[in-house]
């Protein structure tokens, strides 16, 4: 049987009462698609269907969505990934309010990692050509800058859903320590000094969803750790 | 800046020092009673007063006591500001839980240099 049994979340705050699964029979052809790909087959059968994507390649993070329980971005996502006994759920990021099936308000997300400003920060004079970073410095960076912002760890994040107004949340505290890490960033001690409260940062348990789930492989947990690991050095 | 009034030490990161640190404490003291406790088989009352008479073990008690109050408050602070989103059930149950520590500590306290 090639006929995949998908089955929907569906949310329009106009016409309905309440969010309801839909269900539909997509026929793959036997072909292992990306989850992208079903959902676009899917909007042939209803085209009222909503959904972010832009890229198609993993690299814009706009289509981070909850496959068979998992955070993940549709377009790299295989269906021989997902799928279990010819099923696949499909349900928007979880714990951010929907604005229509499966696209969500992002605006909190955005809201924490503005918090942490993702911006290099230097008060000493510019110099003539640049600032320069050995390749040690440099290397300090990868694993850091890589992140695109697709929001799936910080909304597989127990800590997040319960406090997205307080906690930064894996996503934002990533580049927050990209920034911390950054030799040419001067304003260390202004930031730590900003995330040094009960919520921001040490709301984190160190269950490490945001490590199973990322789609490019970061390890948010690890840079929280080191977060953790400056503060104390800072005040201890 | 988030700010907040009833967590243990009013900053997330001496909670958080205070949290790891206690936890050491209290495994100690665990596998210290459990190893006497195994090693000590017809234990009687009088081994086990014996063992509460001397300074260093109410020292020690008192120690695990207090850090499993420390402790008991920063988790169950993080519970309370996890799951009871209503302001006034939350200052209740941080109230009760706070005052709860206190008996227990003073009891403990009363109960180590009582006998």
């Amino acid at each position: 049987m090639s006929n995949l049994q998908v089955s929907v979340y569906r949310y329009n705050p106009e016409t309905d009462s309440a969010p309801y699964m839909q269900e539909f029979q997509v026929d793959t052809k036997g072909r292992d698609l990306m989850v992208l790909d079903v959902l676009h087959l899917m909007k042939e059968q209803d085209s009222g269907l909503a959904f972010r994507r832009s890229c198609r390649e993993g690299v814009c993070g706009s289509d981070g969505m909850n496959m068979n329980g998992k955070n993940g971005l549709a377009c790299i996502t295989p269906l021989s990934d997902v799928v279990k006994g010819n099923k696949l759920t499909l349900r928007p990021l979880p714990g951010l309010p929907v604005i229509r099936d499966m696209v969500v308000d992002m605006g909190l997300f955005y809201k924490q990692y503005e918090r942490i400003q993702p911006y290099l920060q230097n008060d000493e004079p510019a110099p003539a050509i640049e600032r320069l970073q050995s390749p040690e410095e440099r290397d300090k960076l990868d694993g850091l800058y890589e992140c695109i912002l697709c929001a799936c760890c910080s909304t597989s994040c127990p800590s997040f859903w319960w406090n997205p107004d307080k906690f930064v949340g894996p996503a934002g505290l990533l580049q927050s320590y990209r920034f911390l890490a950054d030799t040419r960033d001067t304003a260390t001690r202004e930031r730590l000094t900003s995330l040094e409260d009960p919520f921001s940062v040490f709301r984190c348990r160190g269950i490490m969803n945001c490590v199973a789930v990322c789609p490019k492989g970061l390890n948010p947990t690890r840079a929280i750790g080191k977060i953790r690991e400056m503060l104390l050095a800072d005040a201890t | 800046m988030v700010t907040n009034i009833t967590s243990f030490g009013r900053s997330g990161l001496s909670d958080w020092l205070m949290q790891r640190v206690s936890a050491v404490i209290l495994a100690v003291y665990t596998v210290f009673i459990v190893a006497y406790l195994l090693l000590n088989p017809n234990l009687d009352y009088y081994a086990w007063s014996g063992l509460f008479d001397q300074t260093w073990m109410r020292i020690f008690s008192l120690l695990a006591f207090v850090s499993i109050a420390a402790h008991a408050w920063i988790g169950l602070w993080t519970v309370t500001t996890d799951y009871l989103k209503s302001t006034r059930l939350r200052v209740g149950a941080q109230t009760l839980i706070i005052l709860a520590i206190f008996v227990y500590l003073v009891w403990g306290i009363q109960i180590l240099w009582g006998a």
